[in-house]
């Protein structure tokens, strides 16, 4: 089958590689139709997230058809389903208590030892995302083999949703709810957005439908501006504003009641903690960079929330504990539990409350998807969104 | 100084954890919790041949009878290394001993605990204590191999809470060729039945 596959620091490739197989009774085999690259897998191209090795699958936001299924799947042949990228049993303790981005027995128990030694704790499996979690071949492919099959993909039962609609339900959407979820929203409350990607789009919106009387949205693509300013959110362009003056002035001084890091690890922008953890990243003297989480927990209000959906994986310094701790601030955060909101946003997106489609910017053949990366990488204003459609791009129409 | 301080009483953290264990002493416990009834797990456990495909480097377990098994292990390089092991006591539901018969490759003793807790279904405890092959040279060689017993026995801990809670041990492997250059002991996942979810 072909294959988008990673080979090291921008270096992508579509590639042949050996088809998957059913191996486990609860196994579903799929036949990709559409498939994304997301923000986060531009961490993998970056070469920040480490246990990868060279081949690995990529794509972790999939949907596809059953094509095959093993003894103790539910699910029939032909059925269309999303797939979410954490992979989760249903029956563990985690699970019991929707817990899903904490599972650990679809980590293989051989690979749990890398996020032991990193975390303290074993992280769960995601697909196409580095041998931490677990070094499952991902969806950027034809075809892909999902374990629990039986529990995790949510079938979609009407065949006039298009693939587009319902395929962020597999991780951006759920997480930018998640991500509004986790700042315990109250009627009249500001929220901040840091970060106009898919995430924190879907952020924006969440919070409106949560109850949030403004959310002010920061970045510095005027493109991504302009999406967030689309769904009533006010803007920041931190190029040409100083982040915490406005934030301040704009929230009569008090702050806002809550603030979403939707960006992570790869903060951009020329501040100086920013440019001094580019050069400790670059000499290996720390791992991430914090511009955001540090300016996030500095601006918000007293006794405020601070939601953390964007990806960290190891060490920032100056981190503003004193901050935290003296503001009283709560910080939530994690890996986004995306069966726990299947269901409920895929009647929200039926219902037409929510509008899922609108950050697509590029549609691409399968084989084109290290162009994809690159164009993703490279031209974050016009490129939101990349889906990848298997079979060429004539599927796509 | 008062007295007091020159004695300090032993603090409620198991043993095995304590700092002034002896580094090269070959005791080691593992514990993990799994969703599902002691009984159950003990029964899975009192029948060895059952544990094949949780443990890792194991290459065969053959029962003799209802007390004695023969077990066979991968070790480093490929050498297989053998032992005849001997269960010492059983309480039902509850714990497992069992010794290295004399002779053994790897002489070996250890305690499997099964304790209730509650909706958190049972905290499964390993207790192991073993002589290296070659001492500590061959405690460094196994090392090398991530043969270490410590870090064996908490993945053959995982892999036993991932069939007995998921019905099925994990692997990423895409297909079977993939699964079998990457030696993975998966070969017999069992299918239990159908659980409440």
């Amino acid at each position: 089958m072909k294959a988008i596959t990673w080979h090291g620091k921008h270096d992508v490739r579509c590639e042949t590689v050996d088809d998957p197989e059913i191996l486990n009774p609860r196994d579903a085999f799929l036949r990709v139709t559409s498939t994304a690259i997301c923000g986060s897998d531009l961490h993998l191209y970056d070469g920040y997230v480490p246990a990868m090795k060279p081949g690995d699958v990529l794509g972790h936001e999939f949907m596809g058809v059953v094509e095959e299924v093993g003894s103790a799947s539910t699910l029939k042949k032909g059925q269309r389903v999303v797939v979410p990228f954490p992979i989760a049993c249903g029956r563990c303790y985690h699970c019991g208590k929707h817990q899903y981005s904490a599972c650990e027995n679809g980590n293989p128990a051989d690979k749990q030892d890398i996020g032991r030694e990193a975390y303290g704790e074993p992280v769960a499996g995601i697909f196409g995302y580095s041998h931490l979690t677990g070094g499952y071949s991902g969806g950027q492919a034809e075809y892909v083999r999902v374990p629990f099959s039986d529990f995790g993909p949510l079938v979609i039962p009407d065949d006039s949703i298009e693939d587009d609609k319902v395929l962020f339900l597999t991780d951006v959407l759920p997480t930018g709810w998640m991500a509004a979820e986790n700042c315990n929203i109250q009627p009249g409350d500001t929220v901040a957005v840091w970060g106009c990607g898919p995430v924190g789009l879907f952020a924006v919106q969440s919070a409106f439908l949560m109850g949030a009387e403004r959310v002010i949205a920061i970045d510095h693509f005027p493109h991504r501006l302009e999406l967030a300013r689309k769904f009533g959110a006010e803007t920041i362009d931190f190029e040409q504003t100083k982040v915490y003056e406005a934030l301040q002035d704009m929230t009569g001084g008090i702050g806002p009641d809550a603030s979403i890091d939707c960006v992570g690890l790869e903060a951009h922008g020329a501040f100086a903690d920013n440019i001094l953890d580019q050069i400790k990243v670059s000499t290996f003297l720390g791992t991430d960079r914090g511009h955001v989480i540090r300016q996030a927990i500095v601006a918000t209000r007293k006794g405020g929330h601070v939601s953390m959906p964007g990806v960290y994986g190891g060490f920032i310094d100056k981190f503003p504990i004193g901050a935290l701790m003296e503001k009283g601030i709560t910080l939530k955060t994690g890996q986004t539990h995306v069966q726990r909101y299947l269901q409920p946003l895929y009647t929200a997106i039926a219902e037409g409350k929510i509008d899922s489609t609108f950050l697509i910017s590029h549609r691409m053949g399968l084989e084109d998807g290290p162009e994809g990366y690159q164009k993703f990488h490279d031209d974050q204003d016009s490129y939101t969104k990349i889906v990848l459609k298997t079979g060429g791009l004539k599927a796509a129409a | 100084m008062s007295d007091r301080h020159l004695i300090r009483e032993r603090d409620d953290a198991p043993i095995t954890a304590a700092r002034d264990i002896e580094p090269d002493r070959a005791l080691s416990a593992e514990s993990v919790t799994i969703n599902r009834p002691a009984r159950e797990l003990y029964d899975f456990w009192a029948h060895p041949t059952n544990l094949v495909p949780v443990m890792e480097n194991i290459a065969a377990i053959e029962t003799i009878d209802a007390t004695r098994s023969r077990w066979t292990v991968r070790g480093p390089g490929g050498h297989e290394m053998t032992w005849e092991s001997v269960i010492t006591k059983q309480v039902p539901g509850k714990e497992i001993y069992w010794q290295s018969a004399e002779g053994a490759d790897i002489a070996n003793s250890g305690r499997i605990e099964f304790r209730d807790a509650g909706e958190r279904g049972t905290v499964v405890r390993a207790t192991i204590a073993y002589d290296p092959p070659g001492g500590t040279i061959g405690k460094l060689i196994a090392k090398l191999f991530q043969r270490e017993p410590r870090i064996q026995t908490r993945r053959d801990l995982h892999r036993f809470k991932q069939l007995m809670e998921a019905g099925e041990i994990a692997t990423s492997a895409r297909n079977r060729r993939q699964r079998d250059a990457r030696d993975e002991d998966q070969s017999a996942t069992h299918e239990l039945e159908e659980q409440p979810a």
